[in-house]
């Protein structure tokens, strides 16, 4: 999609004035209430964050870069980053390289290829929190059906949540299930926008077998998708919370705290306003980042389709 | 694609296909299937789909009296009409404003909207939180509903459609002695229903999944969206009566996946834009 437009000529006629009228007042409120419920509090979220500001407090004072001085002196918010780190080297890999295979398998031919990518999707649009609890019964140590599935392999379970070596990544897991569908389809419509005839070329040029169309055609041919796929991952990725607040609540000991979830306990159980704040800056530079490479990826991507 | 299929290659795809489809379904099958057992079976150690002694009604009836179920849907429906109706109202106009009329500060005005695009929705919460503390509207319909009242995504794409509308067509309305109002209600609106499709159905899973807000905002109960009201009846059962627990979300999931399987390729052609959106 285009994002830019015309020139806009300064309006100079009656009608231009009233054509640029119009477009005021059909244009000010959407853009009024945008700044009042979404660009402002990110603004005043940084201001927030110079503060030593707690919620109720009668008081605030500005203290320049304390909160990061206080962030990066504290233990808990460099797990807390660490984890969020080690969270999406794990899911995001997994739910590109899995939603890729699958892609590439439905893709092959006819049959079928409607359910597959219902079935695989379906786990996208359903409600994260309830499917969460499900999965906390189905990892449940000794009657959850994960376990009770090993154990008729002869394999012993461990107990998926509480265990802290295992816990971060039991979610990174439930991550992935939710999100291959997402990245699946993603690929699916790459692999649909590569020219039938490439393969013919290559037929001709001696690549035959799957593998070598795989390696001289469809790999080459997706790599704008599969960075774009990877970049909408990693931002999603990032932001993880739903599952760490009911299934781990950070835990335990601190193994599954991540960023927004920090956020979260400083800011809304803590009412540590100000230090709440610092972290939200922190997390919105990260994703920042990862979006400005989402839209130089996304014109590049356009050129293909 | 076009391939040479050989019977041990399609057999092969299905077999690591569906493989792959029962680990994605397992938590939706079982979900249902403890629905329905009693709890001696639920707490055995042999898997079964079927249950031995049927407990449906039991159960079913266990989670609508246990906690207000009924009451979360409607608050779910509630918030996100609320929400969606709104930011039609609100978006529309200028979406149609930035995409057909000429006015100095437009593209301003668009940078901010694709400023707005970028910014994840838990960003402002805490500046939210402290405005809806400040005019005491806490713990109500209006803190789940205010902040989302305006959707950049919504003006965005609405007006990456309205561009493709032929400004002719604007044009010859103007002639007749349309104003831009009527243009918008009368010619523009009939022609976005896709795209309007498009954004409901955006609109309407983000926030009828969302669980961030409604956790920060809301601590009555009775408030409490399907997401919050999962959480509020998981803690009060802490882990013990899982048939109950299953058949509340059976109750709470089911409305989106039947939504998506009936509108499955609309879904899957929204989300995906949401996927571009991040």
């Amino acid at each position: 999609m285009a994002v830019t437009s015309a020139a806009t000529p300064a309006p100079r006629s009656r009608d231009d004035l009233a054509e640029s009228r119009a477009g005021y007042a059909l244009a000010m409120p959407a853009m009024a209430i945008l700044f009042i419920v979404l660009l402002g509090p990110s603004l005043a979220v940084i201001v927030l964050a110079l503060t030593d500001w707690q919620l109720g407090a009668p008081s605030m004072n500005f203290i320049g870069v304390g909160n990061f001085e206080q962030l990066l002196a504290d233990r808990v918010f460099w797990r807390s980053f660490g984890n969020t780190i080690i969270y999406c080297l794990v899911t995001v890999p997994g739910s590109v390289f899995l939603g890729l295979g699958i892609a590439l398998l439905v893709e092959l031919a006819p049959a079928g290829r409607a359910f597959y990518r219902a079935a695989y999707f379906l786990p996208v649009t359903s409600t994260l929190i309830a499917m969460a609890v499900v999965w906390e019964f189905l990892l449940h140590p000794s009657v959850g059906l994960v376990n009770l599935t090993l154990e008729l392999v002869g394999l012993k379970g461990v107990d998926w949540l509480k265990n802290p070596d295992v816990a971060l990544f039991t979610l990174a897991g439930i991550g992935i299930w939710q999100s291959v569908g997402l990245n699946m389809v993603l690929f699916m419509a790459g692999i649909q926008a590569i020219p039938g005839d490439l393969y013919e070329a290559a037929e001709v040029d001696g690549a035959g077998g799957a593998w070598n169309r795989f390696r001289t055609v469809t790999w080459p041919m997706l790599g704008p998708t599969t960075l774009f796929v990877t970049v909408v991952s990693s931002i999603r990725s990032f932001q993880v919370f739903d599952t760490v607040e009911v299934l781990t609540k950070g835990g335990p000991n601190k193994a599954t705290e991540v960023l927004l979830y920090t956020m979260y306990t400083e800011g809304f159980s803590f009412f540590r306003t100000g230090y709440a704040s610092a972290v939200t800056v922190v997390f919105v530079l990260i994703v920042l980042v990862l979006t400005l490479a989402q839209v130089r990826l996304g014109e590049r991507r356009t050129h293909y389709s | 694609m076009t391939r040479p299929r050989s019977t041990p290659v399609a057999l092969l795809r299905h077999a690591v296909l569906l493989a792959g489809v029962v680990v994605m379904l397992a938590p939706f099958v079982w979900m249902v299937s403890t629905s329905l057992k009693p709890p001696n079976e639920i707490f055995s150690t042999d898997l079964s789909l079927l249950p031995r002694k049927w407990f449906a009604a039991e159960n079913y009836t266990a989670a609508f009296t246990k906690v207000p179920l009924l009451r979360y849907l409607m608050n779910g429906v509630i918030v996100t009409a609320g929400i969606f109706a709104a930011q039609l109202v609100v978006s529309l106009p200028c979406a149609y404003a930035m995409a057909k009329l000429r006015f100095r500060g437009r593209e301003v005005m668009f940078t901010l909207v694709l400023v707005g695009l970028m910014i994840p929705a838990q960003v402002p919460a805490i500046p939210r939180y402290v405005m809806l503390y400040q005019v005491g509207l806490l713990d109500s319909y209006a803190a789940l509903i205010l902040p989302f009242v305006v959707s950049a995504f919504g003006i965005f794409l609405m007006r990456q459609f309205f561009r493709t509308v032929p400004d002719d067509l604007v044009h010859a309305a103007r002639l007749d002695g349309c104003g831009e109002f009527e243009i918008l209600w009368r010619i523009m609106l009939p022609l976005a229903f896709p795209a309007m499709v498009a954004f409901a159905i955006i609109s309407v899973v983000a926030h009828w999944n969302d669980f961030f807000w409604p956790l920060v905002v809301i601590q009555t109960g009775d408030l409490a969206t399907p997401p919050l009201g999962t959480l509020f009846f998981r803690n009060e059962e802490a882990g013990s009566d899982f048939g109950p627990l299953m058949a509340g979300t059976v109750v709470i999931t089911a409305p989106l996946v039947l939504l998506f399987l009936g509108a499955q390729r609309r879904f899957i052609e929204g989300m995906t834009l949401t996927g571009m959106k991040g």
